[in-house]
């Protein structure tokens, strides 16, 4: 077989890519992973970008990875260990806080400190969130049905996804569509009274979203960040040893094992269409690889405005590309600190201050915050995440010395007049700002930062507009709905072409998800037998 | 021959429903609080020989109503059919919107609005049935409500593949994406949106409701113009209740209900608040949910987790009435004649930007409206030559931070000035104002938090779900006590639906 001939060649060495084409390999097709970086990871990566600090510098936590990938492919023998992480402490203005405790009766302690009536609520909450996180994760790896279709195998999802209701019952199943639909303010204000307990609960509700906290819609987003796992501890968040590269790099092994190829610093200028099939792709350096396969990893909106030709795509998909809602509304600041954060509101040694750190007060700051992003500015007094990573993986920095990674919202894709690296940095300077009101010593420990706005992440992740979710994940644009209704089974519009990133169902996050269900659906095209797990789920 | 219906309230839909129940026989009583039946609806005179109702158009009124309870024979009439739409520039150039299209619009956004409603029009009369229709139960209680699923399903199918897709998509659109993909006109687009959210506590970029509050809007005959009835809606309500009467109802006003009797579980009737008690084996309330389940019934005979469920409703009111008695009518800069309902909505950003400041218990200076001076086709509204300004304004919170009574001033002058961006000489030509803060219109309408759909009309508080399950069949927990107000489905505006539908419930229960 020539060089340049493949059966299946993945646009794309983000993890979903790695993971369709490890599965590809896996069952017998000579697979190629091309990567426009002279890296592989995507947003999954680990990198050295100050001599002496390993990076996670995109995605920065792991949950949704799924435990039958991680098995099936054998990725701890690749080098994969996941490292559960706990403890988390949001600051208020007044020097008070709340924690977020692993131990159950240390966190009702901490909630009743607040609230006796929110520390009773805590428990039905979280039963409840729960419930609709086991309801869902029947689905992560699971083709969504096209409800419009009578082809047999998609009335059996429906049925399947009908039985599933059932199984929650009547009363369950109203609860659970109210909750779809509305705003993670309006959810959480029917369970709790005290600001400060509701905003830390309200992050996970607009992380990577475009919307505010009592946008309708964002108490599913709020669900998408409870609904992963760690080890089978639905709910829990864990590092990956290594940095999230560690994800990517264990998988690129696994695909290696198999057979497969990865080329990087390869980027394609386009997917070449020949009478309705695919033929392969074109580089940017002219050079052409071809196969009958082509699968994308790229956001749909990139796959179809940009590396497709026009007439290679019905008009009609062209314009839902161009509608597809993807928005840039968060930025990232990484930093090398040379000792460890002061933060005088925790007594000293105390656990917390391993932990992960916000500096919100109440959903009002994280509506306003949302209102500047609306106005096209980034958000004067931003809500951030800050995650010390190398406190869990000493991995990442030297004895004494530690890796902090902190998600911003909201900042958006377009300022006016455009980013320049002096905005950028200007950016960079409100979150140390924020952040040293609260930890006076914070801003004499770093020794580099990297600062990437929307801007930055799409120029060298190529997500557009920054999007860590490649698509909103709103109704509109979930289920049958990923990207676009009536192609949420991963095939393209012409025969051979296929998507695999988290544009596609079940969305953002580090879960492999998208890549697995892809490649299920490949094999059942060629007819081959399934190599993919399927339905993973705790029961 | 003993009562045997008793109705809390004579909003429309409380006429509506008793007017049914009549025809088909029943004994009923209607009690409401007021000197005047009509709810929102009614007309009242709001200063020396000018009248207006809260409530304007009709946009959702469907000639089934008007037929079924032979309205026109109760002088209800139309002062104007098919009013347009017009979208005020602050340039002075605007763009109309009539049934047949758009006009002052550009080429490309005149043929994406063929296009719009098209799709909207196919949504509207695939849904159009079941707005009329109980909402059924959705794990199928009776063959009626798999009936009413099957249905459903089978009006979805027969859109065809192409447009159910595009519907599963655009149901959950915020108003601004909707727009944003037909539309190049900031104008037109602030315009179209109005529709979306007037009422609620959404703006346009809110998810989920847009389409959804469009389609109800559509629930009508689907002309896609105004009617404007004579005598302002009061003369809809007014022929509601002759109507009501004719059929052998009995409507009192001034009769306040304080409490539904309820003995084991089942309502037996109603003691007013001068303790007279009135028996009847099936009560009926108009009032909104909260009212009805928390004041009326009392939570003690309702379970914990009902009582939560009505508890959360979301009922904070977000709409103001203005009223204004009108010397001669003002110059709206490029407009020859101000017929038809004149949007103030520049573009999408002016009507988020009123929400944010809403959204903090406060109000922008800048507000968006929707204005109608009926009196230029109905005379009956103002003495001679004179004229009456009708005017819905967003956003004004109920739970303003500061409370209504010190800033009422503030929020008027907010009103004039917004409306003098359009109309330079309107404060020359007003003789008397009237505002109507969503407080007041709790206070005079007994309308929970001022709610034009007496609970917060959104798509996790719609169909199956509205006001709440286990109350959405309009029967409720305690037996013979039933819903028929905007809080039960379809929801609110003027349409009658859902008294209709309460009284049609009755009668197969009863």
């Amino acid at each position: 077989m020539k060089g340049n001939q493949f059966d299946a060649i993945v646009i794309g060495a983000g993890h979903n890519g790695l993971t369709a084409g490890a599965y590809l390999a896996r069952a017998g097709l000579r697979t190629l992973v091309v990567e426009k970086n002279d890296y592989i990871g995507g947003a999954a990566v680990s990198r050295e970008l100050h001599a002496g600090w390993l990076y996670s510098n995109c995605s920065y936590v792991c949950s949704l990875l799924r435990q039958s990938i991680h098995r099936d492919l054998n990725l701890t023998k690749h080098g994969l260990m996941i490292v559960p992480y706990a403890g988390s402490t949001n600051f208020a203005r007044n020097g008070d806080y709340i924690a977020e405790y692993p131990d159950p009766d240390m966190q009702y302690r901490e909630y009743r400190r607040h609230s006796l009536r929110d520390a009773d609520a805590m428990h039905r909450y979280e039963a409840d969130l729960m419930r609709y996180a086991r309801f869902i994760r029947h689905f992560l790896l699971r083709t969504p049905a096209d409800p419009t279709s009578f082809r047999p195998r998609d009335i059996g999802e429906m049925l399947f996804m009908a039985r599933k209701f059932a199984d929650m019952g009547e009363e369950q199943v109203y609860e659970f569509i109210r909750f779809l639909t509305m705003s993670a303010g309006d959810f959480l204000d029917e369970y709790f009274e005290n600001d400060l307990i509701k905003s830390m609960l309200a992050i996970s509700s607009i992380i990577g979203t475009a919307l505010g906290v009592y946008s309708p819609g964002t108490a599913y987003v709020l669900l998408h960040h409870v609904m992963g796992d760690v080890d089978g501890a639905v709910g829990a968040w864990g590092l990956a040893r290594g940095g999230m590269g560690a994800i990517s790099n264990a998988i690129a092994g696994a695909l290696r094992e198999f057979g497969g190829e990865i080329r990087t610093e390869a980027p394609v200028r386009r997917i070449l269409v020949k009478n309705g099939k695919v033929l392969g792709v074109a580089l940017e350096n002219g050079e052409e690889i071809h196969a009958d396969i082509v699968v994308s990893n790229l956001d749909p909106k990139r796959t179809f405005t940009r590396i497709m030709e026009k007439e290679d795509i019905p008009a009609d998909l062209r314009k839902k590309a161009e509608n597809f809602r993807i928005r840039g509304s968060s930025g990232k600041v990484n930093m090398a600190l040379t000792g460890m954060p002061d933060f005088p509101s925790l007594p000293p040694g105390h656990e917390l201050r391993k932990g992960s750190f916000q500096f919100l007060d109440s959903l009002e700051r994280m509506e306003r915050a949302y209102d500047d992003w609306k106005h096209g500015r980034w958000s004067e007094d931003p809500f951030i995440e800050m995650t010390q990573s190398s406190v869990w993986d000493p991995t990442l920095a030297a004895p004494g010395h530690y890796f902090v990674s902190c998600f911003i919202q909201y900042c958006p894709a377009e300022v006016e007049g455009g980013w320049t690296p002096e905005k950028r940095d200007a950016f960079g300077r409100t979150v140390i700002d924020q952040i040293s009101r609260y930890s006076p010593n914070f801003r004499n420990l770093i020794a580099h930062m990297e600062v990437r706005t929307p801007f930055e992440i799409e120029q060298e992740v190529g997500l557009t507009e920054g999007n860590i979710f490649q698509g909103e994940l709103t109704i509109d644009q979930l289920m049958f709905n990923r990207p676009f209704p009536g192609y949420s089974q991963y095939r393209g519009p012409v025969k051979g072409m296929y998507m695999c990133g988290s544009g596609t169902h079940p969305g953002g996050g580090v879960s492999s998800a998208c890549g697995a269900n892809s490649a299920r659906e490949i094999l059942r095209d060629l007819k081959r037998p399934n190599v993919v797990p399927e339905d993973d789920v705790d029961e | 021959m003993s009562r045997e219906v008793i109705i809390i309230g004579g909003g429309h839909n409380g006429l509506a429903c008793a007017a049914y129940l009549a025809r088909a026989g029943k004994q009923v009583t209607v009690l409401e609080a007021s000197t005047r039946l009509g709810g929102l609806g009614a007309t009242r005179e709001f200063a020396p020989g000018f009248r207006a109702s809260v409530a304007h158009t009709l946009p959702q009124l469907d000639k089934k109503l008007v037929d079924d309870l032979n309205l026109t024979r109760h002088r209800f009439t139309l002062a104007a059919e098919n009013l347009p739409t017009v979208a005020l520039g602050t340039d002075g150039r605007h763009i109309i919107v009539t049934p047949g299209g758009l006009e002052g619009a550009s080429a490309k956004d005149s043929a994406a609005y063929a296009e719009y409603r098209r799709l909207l029009n196919r949504f509207a009369s695939a849904v159009k049935p079941f707005w009329y229709k109980r909402p059924p139960r959705i794990d199928g209680g009776s063959r009626g409500d798999l009936l009413t699923l099957g249905q459903f399903a089978w009006n979805l199918r027969r859109l065809g593949k192409e447009d159910v897709r595009e519907m599963m998509r655009m149901i959950a659109l915020p108003a601004r994406d909707l727009m944003d993909e037909f539309f190049d006109s900031p104008l037109l687009k602030g315009a179209l949106s109005w529709d979306a959210n007037v009422g609620s506590r959404l703006a346009p970029r809110s998810p989920n409701n847009a389409v959804i509050a469009l389609l109800l809007r559509m629930s009508g005959d689907l002309t896609g113009g105004l009617p404007l009835p004579r005598g302002g809606v009061g003369g809809l309500t007014d022929a509601l209740a002759e109507s009501a009467t004719a059929f052998g109802a009995d409507l009192r006003t001034e009769t306040r209900v304080e409490k539904v009797l309820v003995s084991n579980g089942r309502a037996t009737g109603v003691r007013l608040v001068d303790g007279v008690e009135l028996q009847a084996p099936v009560v009926v309330s108009n009032a909104d949910p909260k009212t009805s389940f928390l004041d009326l019934v009392g939570a003690q005979h309702l379970d914990v987790q009902f009582t939560h469920r009505i508890n959360r409703l979301r009922t904070g009111g977000m709409v103001a009435k203005l009223h204004l008695a009108l010397d001669r009518l003002p110059d709206f800069s490029g407009l020859a004649d101000p017929r038809g309902r004149l949007l103030l909505t520049r573009n999408m950003d002016s009507i988020e930007n009123a929400f944010d400041a809403a959204k903090y218990g406060d109000f922008a200076p800048e507000l968006p409206m929707e204005v109608l001076i009926p009196s230029l086709q109905d005379d009956s509204l103002a003495p001679a030559g004179k004229h009456v300004l009708s005017a819905q304004v967003q956003y004004a919170p109920y739970d303003l931070k500061t409370g209504w009574q010190n800033r009422r001033d503030e929020f008027l002058e907010a009103c004039l000035a917004s409306l003098a961006s359009y109309a330079p000489d309107i404060r020359d030509c007003i003789n008397a104002t009237e505002l109507l803060t969503p407080t007041d219109l709790e206070t005079m309408f007994g309308a929970r938090g001022g709610h034009w759909h007496q609970a917060e009309f959104a798509i996790d508080n719609w169909w199956v779900q509205r006001p709440t399950y286990g109350a959405s069949q309009y029967r409720t927990p305690v037996t013979g006590f039933y819903l028929c107000g905007a809080g039960s489905h379809p929801g609110g505006g003027i349409m009658g639906a859902a008294g209709a539908n309460a009284a049609r419930a009755v009668m197969e229960e009863n």
